[in-house]
């Protein structure tokens, strides 16, 4: 890179920064008042969930949760657009294959436990889906070319699953008159299960497939898959 | 134990910049991603210190694991796409 260049990208982070502090300082001189976390945990109990964290991301702001996904899809796509995927690794040793056997079922009993307990403490959708993708990954590395995904066309499917569940769940509650995802309250844990299982599922297709780098090649032997 | 607590903020934030320069200073692509795993490991240390366990869950698994492996393909990739545009220069002056 030229200097000019790199002086500007210097200058740009410097008030990058600058903005940053201004943001800070005020953050910190903000007299008190009703802040939006105090107002987060006062309806709480209305949300359907105990943990605070899950009630703003998938109900207070769903909104915010389902553009992620969206994001989430749109860069699979962009990855699926490049080509091909990478041919595999050649098949695992037996002491890492017999390791990858363990860890993977475990890895997701883990997500999926993460997934319930994030209804009332750390926990939820995303992070499960991630420890999905990190089995998907770790498959790969052991030398399944498909990272553990089924054939190309299920891979669309479960990849897009997240947020059309999310939507459907949003139009359903603005047919029922509650307005887009906003869950009636006796429904609202059911329903956010039922978007956040939707989600989990295809985050973790989402992390994995990006992971192999390209698009699914097609395998003589599509049918079994493992 | 106020101290205890201070010195512990202290290393964990002065390793936190230092390995946030290494990464970014690291001429080597392979090199910098490790470094920048490292970092996602400790910044999700800072969060748990800082009492957000959501953000560290979240951190230590996508911004450490998933995206620190999504870089090494890449960087492997690159190093890759390197060396063969390399041999391909060689393969040139060879012939010419």
């Amino acid at each position: 890179m030229n200097r000019p260049a790199k002086l500007m990208i210097g200058l740009l982070l410097c008030l990058f920064a600058l903005v940053l502090l201004w943001v800070f300082h005020v953050a910190l001189t903000q007299p008190p008042g009703a802040r939006l976390a105090d107002l987060a945990l006062a309806s709480l109990p209305l949300s359907g969930v105990t943990n605070p964290v899950t009630a703003v991301l998938v109900n207070y702001r769903a909104y915010d949760t389902l553009l992620e996904l969206a994001v989430l899809l749109a860069a699979l796509l962009g990855i699926w657009s490049l080509g091909a995927a990478t041919p595999g690794f050649q098949p695992a040793g037996s002491a890492l294959a017999a390791m990858v056997s363990w860890v993977v079922p475990l890895l997701i009993l883990t997500g999926g436990y993460l997934l319930w307990v994030g209804g009332y403490a750390p926990g939820g959708a995303f992070q499960a889906g991630a420890l999905l993708g990190a089995a998907g990954v770790l498959l790969r590395l052991a030398g399944d070319e498909r990272a553990g995904l089924p054939s190309e066309r299920a891979q669309r499917r479960l990849a897009v699953a997240g947020i059309a569940v999310f939507a459907l769940v949003g139009l359903g509650t603005m047919v029922a008159g509650t307005g887009f995802l906003t869950y009636p309250q006796r429904w609202s844990k059911w329903l956010i299960l039922l978007a956040e299982t939707a989600a989990t599922v295809s985050i973790g297709v989402i992390l994995a497939a990006a992971y192999a780098g390209g698009k699914p090649r097609s395998r003589a032997s599509d049918g079994a898959t493992p | 134990m106020t101290l205890l607590l201070f010195l512990f903020d202290l290393v964990l934030l002065s390793t936190l910049l230092v390995l946030a320069i290494a990464a970014l200073t690291s001429p080597e692509p392979r090199r910098a991603v490790m470094f920048f795993i490292a970092f996602g490991l400790w910044l999700a240390l800072v969060w748990a210190r800082l009492g957000a366990p959501d953000v560290a869950l979240a951190e230590a698994a996508i911004g450490a694991g998933l995206g620190g492996a999504l870089m090494l393909a890449a960087a492997r990739r690159a190093a890759r796409r390197q060396r063969e545009g390399k041999a391909d220069q060689d393969d040139d002056q060879k012939s010419s």
